[in-house]
């Protein structure tokens, strides 16, 4: 018996979010009396690697090839189900991400496992039963879900489960998959990444703005404050919809749903819809000229203001904390 | 060109989500059912794809009767025919294993999903028939052409995009930027009645998962609210109280 954790990479190294499934990985390990064992796949250097142990990984397998270089879908489901069975694992988790929306589904079919995507917190484990907590209704409701198959899959929304440190560096060992050729049948071209701008749907901190600022010319502003904050930029449906912001901004039930640390909506009216994409954020700031705006009513924070005149203000007031920081 | 597109009946963007039984089961009291609005992109992609004869576009539902309404409705946007699947769609891994098993020998170049359902939001579909059929899959696309043989796919990455290219047969599941979603006219709509809509009994899966309960976001406490002057403050709060700076 084991837990198997798949560890994604970017580029050749780990994100936080990757640090966060690792240690819940080890949390359920734990409760299972077992161990953790974590899969990579790709270019990673071994200090990377071995640095999975601090949060809870007691061995790290490493597949490092060629042809696996970049993402590909069915191959890398089929190495990890290879590895799943030949670690014993009872339990494969996966940190809830784009790629991850590809592989866990094709992993848990493999090895015929009930799968719970978008987990929130550990799940109950009392004798035989296995509950877990999803969120569902995007966004607007939480399931509770028991997978009553023997080996079972998760998938855990970045940003949900608090990092931990526990173990030392982690024994790293090579894993070589059997190859099938019929797995390599979609092939990338080209990666293209914004190097200058924070990803959106793993964000800590999100700047997100809607229909009250006029028109795509003024979101410099908006650009500026996510800027000095570290945040990444999101908008509402109707400015996503309009072409002011690209598609991938776009945060509500129709769009993705994010859950960061602090959200600050400005000039957005809160639509059920777009409130469904931003209820599991910690903090809500809401700025909004309207003060009947129902986004208020779902705030931590409000100020009700134009907000060409509370901006640039609330950059001006972060500079100065950043600078005495 | 045959592509077969994936459907689901979800309740509209609207509604107030509440649940009945001790939590245990969704209300569905007055709540309006719309074709899911990711199927709808994908939908329409695959009728460009196929207009003026290059193909058709084949609609398949995991559902029971109440839902043929939506099943209409993409027959009236613009697909060929229709297949519905009869039984409850219990879940991701019993819905796919039902479209692989009737997709398995229809010789289907592209089998298309939307990017999840708006009620489950699993985004487990696509790839769940892909892996009952053996074929690729490529998740939450933005843009889907044809080159000849082959189809060209960019998908979306944190804080980035992939191109890819992919041999038929695959499953790709879509997301807004594949194509805007068509609005039925009245010659489709009076179209649709009379399209082919067929019925065919479940198979029978195995039980992975049950769903056993569901529960609301406990709501926040109250808003505190400041002025136009007080931005400093917040930010103080900010970090402070809150502790997210």
């Amino acid at each position: 018996m084991s837990v198997l954790v798949y560890v994604e990479n970017a580029e050749g190294k780990f994100k936080k979010s990757i640090f966060e499934v690792v240690s819940y990985s080890a949390a359920i390990a734990e409760q299972l009396k077992t161990d953790l064992i974590a899969i990579s796949i790709g270019n990673v250097s071994q200090a990377d690697l071995s640095s999975l142990g601090k949060y809870g990984a007691a061995k790290v397998l490493n597949v490092s090839n060629d042809k696996l270089k970049s993402f590909v879908n069915q191959a890398y489901a089929s190495i990890i189900a290879e590895a799943a069975k030949k670690e014993g694992s009872t339990l494969v988790v996966f940190s809830n991400t784009f790629s991850a929306k590809g592989l866990a589904p094709r992993v848990a079919v493999k090895l015929k496992a009930g799968l719970a995507d978008s987990a929130v917190e550990l799940p109950e484990i009392d004798n035989d039963k296995f509950l877990i907590k999803k969120t569902a209704f995007s966004g607007k409701a939480f399931a509770t879900v028991e997978l009553v198959s023997p080996v079972k899959v998760i998938t855990l929304n970045p940003n949900s489960y608090q990092l931990k440190e526990s173990g030392s560096a982690g024994k790293v060992e090579d894993f070589t998959p059997e190859f099938k050729e019929s797995d390599f049948r979609a092939m990338i071209t080209e990666i293209v990444r914004a190097s200058d701008k924070i990803a959106l749907p793993d964000a800590e901190l999100v700047v997100s703005a809607g229909r009250g600022m006029k028109g795509p010319e003024n979101w410099g502003m908006i650009e500026e404050l996510a800027s000095v904050l570290g945040a990444a930029t999101a908008c509402s449906k109707p400015v996503s919809d309009a072409g002011w912001r690209p598609h991938e901004e776009h945060v509500g039930q129709t769009g993705i749903a994010v859950s960061p640390n602090l959200y600050i909506a400005i000039g957005i009216s809160g639509a059920i819809q777009h409130l469904a994409g931003v209820s599991s954020s910690k903090t809500i700031v809401v700025i909004n000229k309207d003060p009947e705006a129902p986004f208020f009513k779902v705030a931590d924070y409000g100020i009700v203001g134009d907000a060409f005149e509370v901006v640039p203000k609330l950059i001006e007031a972060i500079k100065a904390y950043k600078s005495n920081s | 060109m045959k592509v077969l597109v994936c459907v689901s009946n979800v309740p509209d963007t609207t509604t107030k989500v509440t649940f009945n039984g001790d939590n245990t089961q969704f209300n569905t009291a007055g709540v309006q059912y719309i074709l899911n609005p990711y199927d709808e992109i994908a939908l329409a992609r695959a009728i460009e794809l196929t207009e003026g004869g290059k193909g058709t576009v084949t609609i398949i539902h995991v559902g029971e009767i109440s839902s043929e309404p939506t099943i209409r409705k993409a027959l009236a946007i613009g697909a060929d025919d229709a297949v519905r699947i009869n039984a409850a769609p219990r879940d991701a891994y019993f819905v796919a294993a039902q479209i692989a098993d009737y997709a398995k020998d229809k010789g289907f170049e592209m089998i298309l999903t939307g990017r999840e359902s708006i009620d489950y939001n699993g985004s487990q579909l696509a790839s769940m028939i892909a892996e009952f059929m053996d074929i690729p899959s490529i998740s939450i696309i933005k843009k889907l052409d044809i080159d000849g043989n082959q189809a060209n796919l960019i998908r979306e990455i944190e804080g980035g995009k992939e191109m890819l290219t992919v041999s038929f047969p695959f499953v790709a599941s879509c997301a807004e930027g594949v194509a805007e979603p068509k609005i039925p006219n009245m010659r489709g709509i009076m179209s649709a009645r009379t399209k082919p809509l067929e019925v065919i009994e479940a198979s029978s899966v195995e039980k992975l998962l049950d769903f056993k309960s569901y529960s609301i976001p406990a709501p926040r406490g109250s808003v505190t609210m400041l002025s136009a002057d007080e931005t400093e403050k917040l930010v103080d709060l900010l970090h402070t109280k809150s502790k997210v700076i």
